[in-house]
């Protein structure tokens, strides 16, 4: 007996040069194995098409769009109004009281002039764009010729397109768009345009320390409340909204974190070896878990959105029925690792079943499942975001929203940021939250 | 002598008591705060919903119901459906698997750079882990609706924003295996003047490759429910196929319900092969 288990040192050998064999077979099998995927892959998901599918130029309006802004110029050359807006936005139109400086609006002669030292000049029908390094560009339109140019359209910069009915010059500072029906000056100004106040407010174009030491602007409302009442209901960023919708996310989160363990608890210790003695019962326990996790937030909130319509609690219910099924998993298994002494000593003083539990058991658990609830917390906020763009609540649906409109990148960027803080706040929260609870500093 | 010990002892359980009473009324407290905390919750966002809890609760059945009854009355479809919507599925699972590999590559690399005694830039390692924190805080859905934007829809964009957030959130859980692996191996290939590169590939990774693998495999199954909800919003796969068949309406549930057991069916089956194979890495073959 003790002959046929040693094994001889030939024996070991070559089990060793065969295991050796094998690891070195599979170091060189899993990055073959990886790579042959990826080639796989390359053909499934059509890399290849991929490039006449890119539309680059959404990516630059995108990028341009986060950091700078444009103010449009714009002659209608029907009836000669002028008007600027910041966006082209109606919300963001300037009266005559409250022009950009760059911009002096007379009879006849508009006057744009550029950061780069350029000028553009709208007369009537006549535009003059003086671009430094070039020259003058000057166009005519007329309703009977349509748009002519003084320079030879046959030998253009590749920055200006000219044809008979349209004119475009880009140039970093500005663009001018000249047509039959309209002038058009875009200027490119670094920032988030009207991020504090519209400019129906009085404290737009005001500063800081202005507002808060200067004298009243608004002669009804002290400087700070009526700032602040403006800037809290900005019509174009509506910061008051925003701060609702974050509100929205973390409370969906909350209620379906808590709202799962608080239901999960119970139904764990039916599912759990040494507290169910019924084998059917516990079977049925895990399979409840299994299922509710099975059907995942998405199916729950399509289901639940049908019952109670869009909105964050059917957000919150949706991370709720997801969550027990995840926390009645780990609960269950954090009951079968409990030490049954503690029970014992407990059931030793006469204690009945509850009291078992809530002194024999509770103790035991409640750190283990406190860290794993304040972990989840953190990653259901992310998942609010996400169930929020689908069953349209908190911060998800404005970022959807804005996204769809795909113009106010400056805004989808402010969003971005917003959840990211969000959630390291979030995740820095449940961190603290769980070091003074659990480690008790 | 004996009455001070007594008298001493009558302190101390007195004020044993008190601190039981005491913090018995702050706990005590603290449950109050939460409760109602919650139920206030609960009362904002039902009036902030759409529909009601309660006016709901009796609907809750309605649509699994509609869709059940639609799939069992042509039943003889089903079959057709499943196999119809079996390419958007694996194009799911595929968006999953490339995710995780390349986050999982990702995470490898930034977990190095960022773990105390391997990495060879110690002085960035704050920076790294900023980084690591900033991917994994960045939701899926932001990523994925700009770059379906840029690159039109498809499984591409979802692969990639995927594959962003698991670069953060493995990295994370590698660095925590990281810090856990011995480093004298490390010092004997340092020692005959193995390059960085050798010493992680020689000295680290034999020893934390089945944590990584382990953990890799709980984000895969992770990344699948993302790659579905994904679809949902635009990307392909399974997602868009249900969210079609969804916006369908009456008529069409036939479509939705197949879709629905395949999601089910995926996930579950996932969710068990991945509990399985980390349980055996854990505990060893069954016996």
């Amino acid at each position: 007996m003790s002959l046929a288990t040693a094994a001889t040192p030939v024996d070991m050998s070559s089990k060793a040069t065969a295991l050796i064999a094998r690891k070195r077979l599979i170091t060189l099998a899993v990055p073959l194995a990886i790579l042959a995927y990826f080639t796989y892959i390359f053909f499934a998901f059509d890399i290849l098409g991929l490039r006449e599918r890119a539309r680059l130029d959404n990516a630059v309006a995108l990028v341009s769009d986060t950091y700078s802004y444009k103010t449009h110029v714009e002659r209608n050359n029907r009836n000669g109004e002028i008007e600027v807006s910041v966006e082209g936005e109606r919300k963001g139109i300037y009266d005559a009281t409250n022009y950009p400086s760059w911009v002096t609006v007379g009879e006849e002669v508009t006057q744009i002039a550029l950061d780069d030292g350029g000028s553009i000049e709208i007369n009537g029908d006549i535009v003059r764009f003086d671009v430094p390094g070039f020259g003058l560009i000057e166009a005519t339109q007329s309703r009977s010729d349509g748009v002519s140019l003084n320079l030879d359209t046959a030998d253009l910069p590749d920055w200006i397109s000219y044809s008979n009915t349209r004119l475009t010059v880009m140039t970093d500072a500005a663009r001018l768009t000249l047509t039959k029906a309209r002038t058009e000056v875009f200027v490119y100004e670094f920032g988030w345009e009207l991020f504090w106040f519209t400019l129906d407010s009085p404290y737009y174009d005001h500063s800081f320390s202005e507002i808060a030491f200067g004298d009243p602007i608004d002669p009804t409302r002290s400087n700070l409340t009526g700032a602040w009442q403006d800037f809290w209901n900005n019509s174009i960023w509506r910061h008051g909204d925003v701060a609702w919708a974050l509100f929205e996310t973390v409370l969906m989160a909350f209620l379906g974190t808590f709202g799962a363990a608080i239901i999960a608890l119970p139904l764990a210790f039916l599912a759990a070896r040494n507290f169910a003695p019924l084998v059917a019962i516990r079977m049925a326990a895990r399979r409840l878990f299994d299922f509710l996790r099975g059907v995942d937030g998405l199916i729950w909130t399509i289901l639940l959105s049908r019952a109670f319509g869009p909105g964050p609690m059917t957000g919150a219910l949706a991370i709720l029925f997801t969550d027990t099924g995840s926390f009645g998993k780990l609960f269950s298994e954090a009951l079968e690792n409990v030490d049954g002494k503690q029970i014992e000593g407990v059931a030793s003083t006469g204690a009945k079943p509850l009291q078992r539990y809530r002194f024999g058991v509770i103790p035991q658990i409640v750190p283990v499942l406190l860290s794993q609830v304040l972990y989840f917390l953190e990653s259901n906020t992310r998942s609010a975001t996400i169930i929020g763009a689908i069953t349209g609540g908190g911060i998800g649906l404005l970022l959807t929203q804005a996204m769809i409109t795909q113009k106010d990148w400056e805004e989808v960027s402010y969003y971005i940021i917003l959840v990211v803080l969000l959630v390291m706040a979030m995740d820095s929260f449940s961190g603290w939250l769980r070091r003074k609870l659990i480690k008790g500093e | 002598m004996a009455d001070l010990t007594a008298a001493s002892l009558d302190v101390t359980r007195a004020h044993y008591m008190a601190l039981t009473r005491q913090r018995r009324l702050y706990g005590g407290l603290m449950l109050l705060v939460f409760v109602l905390l919650l139920a206030a919750g609960f009362g904002i966002a039902n009036d902030r919903n759409a529909g009601g809890f309660l006016p709901g609760l009796p609907h809750i059945f309605d649509f699994p119901a509609d869709v059940i009854s639609e799939a069992w009355e042509k039943r003889v479809n089903l079959p057709g459906h499943l196999l119809r919507a079996l390419p958007a599925l694996i194009e799911t699972i595929n968006i999953a698997a490339v995710a995780t590999l390349l986050g999982a590559l990702g995470a490898i690399l930034l977990s190095m750079l960022s773990t105390q005694g391997l990495a060879p830039w110690p002085r960035l390692i704050p920076v790294f882990r900023r980084m690591m924190d900033l991917m994994r805080a960045m939701p899926e859905i932001v990523i994925a609706l700009v770059l379906i934007f840029i690159l039109g829809g498809g499984p591409v964009p979802a692969a990639i924003a995927i594959a962003f957030h698991t670069v953060g959130a493995l990295g994370k859980l590698f660095s925590e295996v990281n810090e856990n692996a011995d480093l004298k191996p490390l010092e004997g290939l340092a020692s005959v003047g193995a390059t960085w590169p050798q010493r992680m590939m020689l000295g680290l990774v034999p020893q934390v490759a089945p944590n990584w693998f382990s953990y890799a495999l709980l984000r895969f199954e992770i990344n699948i429910r993302a790659s579905a909800i994904l679809g949902f919003v635009g990307a392909g796969g399974i997602g868009y196929e249900l969210k079609n068949a969804i916006s369908w309406g009456t008529g069409k549930f036939d479509e939705a319900a197949a879709v629905f057991i395949l999601l089910f069916l995926t996930i579950m089956v996932f969710d068990q092969l991945s509990s399985y194979v980390r349980n055996r890495m854990t505990y060893g073959a069954a016996k």
